[in-house]
């Protein structure tokens, strides 16, 4: 399954690092990053490839949540479907 | 590649704007109970909804999860309970689907109802006669009677008992402001698929069971409709069509989604702009933005008729099935804008009583002084009936005998029933119209054929 990974927060080094290496250690698979700074604040979604929809995706979603706490960022975790419904005809 | 906008708009709309799934209702018939005895049939009744409702609950939560979209009740509705009482006694099934919906975990359970559109059975006056106790014995259980359709006319004999119906209920229930009737809606063309409280029952048409769901975002709409401000209505309702589009696809994909994890068919997805009083959450604030100072003044009638049909426009190209009461409901308790217009007295009862020609529903959630009499409640029931009967449309009421109060003071549930400021009514008695009893005709286009 695919998932969207959002992140929010104050511009900071480090920040694309901490995800990723997350995703790393979890065998996650990035297929795509877009990143910029909007009015002052970071602001990326990654598109990314999880094995399988239960154990794996609630233990992302659980770690980034602890991350976004650490980092005092705003994390999301999303099954891409959402997107796809709502902007694609 | 998802477009970084869309992301992020996708999920301000669920942060900010308070978008969410209202309910994931599950359409239950109960009509395999019916080969139970008499004695057994609560204990049936009881035993089908803990089966066959076991993981409502659970998948919610899941999908809620992996969209990261909240959805905000989990409900079931069932076959309407008159249908099933021959020889038992009624409150003994509520008090069975009332210990039901605890057990799975859900919000409220609909379905304590009677179709009475015509002529009242043996059966269905015990149930309506019945139901005072059985929402005052209960804490899940919501009530609904058809008393009238475009087809058959308007069984005022059913009319006038529900004005008593709901005086009882107020009274019964006046320990909690009138709780009981917050859970009685009075309809005329009730839709057999509705998965929003307090009218939900599954229809006999509906198959053993489906999984009906109802989207909302009244927050969206009204954050949509601030990009266009000062533009002429054209540009207003191509607006609220796209916004509408895109919340409707959101409610087919969780709609499907959980049919899939749940095993049970998809039945429809119910694209209502529903209220709570949340701030931001409402639909009075759409009116207003489009160019309202408040809500009730000239002009909402228009307003709201604009909003309903492009909400429908918009969500009915979105999902394959867009059933229910699809469009704006109106609830003056639950929606802060309403509540701040009718504390002002710019909205009245007799304004919202036009508003309702043009939305999906009916005179909602509207406090009345403790001393109304019956009578008038039927009256009340009557004119919506009467509206809801010629233009075709489902129409209801779910009004608050505020018993011990007047005008200027309000009756408080919290959470999502919000508040309601004392409305006040017509003096002038209709006593004499509503002891009349007897059915008012079809009119004459129910002559379809």
């Amino acid at each position: 399954m695919k998932a969207v990974i959002t992140v929010l927060g104050k511009d900071r080094t480090g920040i694309i690092a901490s995800v990723s290496t997350l995703l790393y250690e979890e065998d996650v698979n990035i297929l795509d990053i877009s990143q910029t700074i909007m009015g002052g604040m970071f602001t990326m979604i990654m598109l990314v490839e999880l094995s399988d929809q239960g154990a794996q995706f609630a233990k992302v979603r659980e770690r980034l949540m602890a991350l976004a706490e650490t980092m005092r960022m705003e994390i999301r975790m999303q099954h891409s479907d959402i997107f796809d419904a709502m902007h694609r005809v | 590649m998802l477009n970084l906008s869309d992301v992020l708009q996708t999920n301000k709309m669920i942060s900010e704007q308070k978008l969410d799934i209202r309910t994931i209702t599950l359409g239950l018939s109960l009509l395999p109970c019916l080969n139970a005895s008499p004695e057994a049939l609560p204990t049936r009744v009881y035993d089908r909804i803990c089966r066959m409702a076991e993981n409502l609950v659970r998948v919610g939560q899941e999908i809620e999860m992996d969209y990261g979209i909240p959805i905000v009740n989990k409900r079931i509705s069932v076959t309407p309970v008159s249908l099933l009482i021959q020889d038992v006694d009624p409150v003994a099934v509520a008090v069975a689907m009332d210990r039901a919906a605890q057990a799975v975990g859900v919000n409220f359970i609909g379905g304590y109802s009677a179709l009475v559109h015509k002529r009242m059975g043996q059966s269905d006056e015990r149930l309506i006669r019945s139901i005072p106790e059985a929402l005052c014995r209960t804490k899940m259980v919501c009530s609904s009677v058809n008393v009238g359709s475009t087809r058959a006319g308007i069984n005022m004999d059913a009319v006038k008992l529900m004005g008593q119906v709901i005086r009882q209920a107020a009274e019964q229930s006046r320990d909690q402001d009138g709780l009981a009737c917050a859970k009685l809606v009075v309809f005329c063309n009730a839709v057999e698929d509705n998965p929003f409280m307090a009218g939900a029952f599954h229809g006999i048409g509906e198959g053993d069971a489906a999984i009906n769901v109802g989207v909302s975002g009244p927050g969206v709409v009204a954050e949509a409709l601030k990009s266009v401000r000062g533009q002429p209505f054209d540009v207003v309702a191509e607006e609220i069509k796209r916004t509408a589009f895109k919340i409707t696809r959101m409610g087919q994909l969780v709609a499907r989604e959980a049919s899939k994890r749940l095993n049970l068919p998809f039945g429809i997805v119910d694209l209502s702009l529903a209220p709570t009083p949340a701030m931001g959450d409402s639909v009075a604030h759409i009116l207003e933005e489009m160019g309202l100072e408040t809500c009730g003044t000239h002009g909402t009638t228009a307003a709201l008729a604009l909003l309903n049909d492009a909400v429908k426009k918009g969500g009915v190209m979105a999902s394959s099935h867009v059933g229910g009461l699809s469009g704006a409901f109106i609830p003056v308790s639950e929606d802060i804008g309403m509540i701040d217009a009718a504390r002002a007295g710019a909205l009245t009862l007799d304004k919202l009583e036009a508003m309702t020609c043009v939305c999906s529903v009916g005179l909602d959630m509207i406090a009345v002084p403790g001393d109304t009499d019956e009578s008038t409640l039927s009256a009340i029931i009557a004119d919506e009936a009467a509206i809801g009967m010629v233009n075709n449309k489902t129409t209801a009421v779910r009004i608050l005998p505020a018993i011990g109060k007047d005008v200027g003071d309000e009756l408080v549930f919290g959470g999502l029933l919000g508040q309601a400021p004392v409305m006040p009514v017509h003096g002038q008695s209709a006593r004499a119209f509503i002891q009349r009893g007897g059915r008012i005709p079809a009119p004459i286009h129910s002559l379809k054929n």
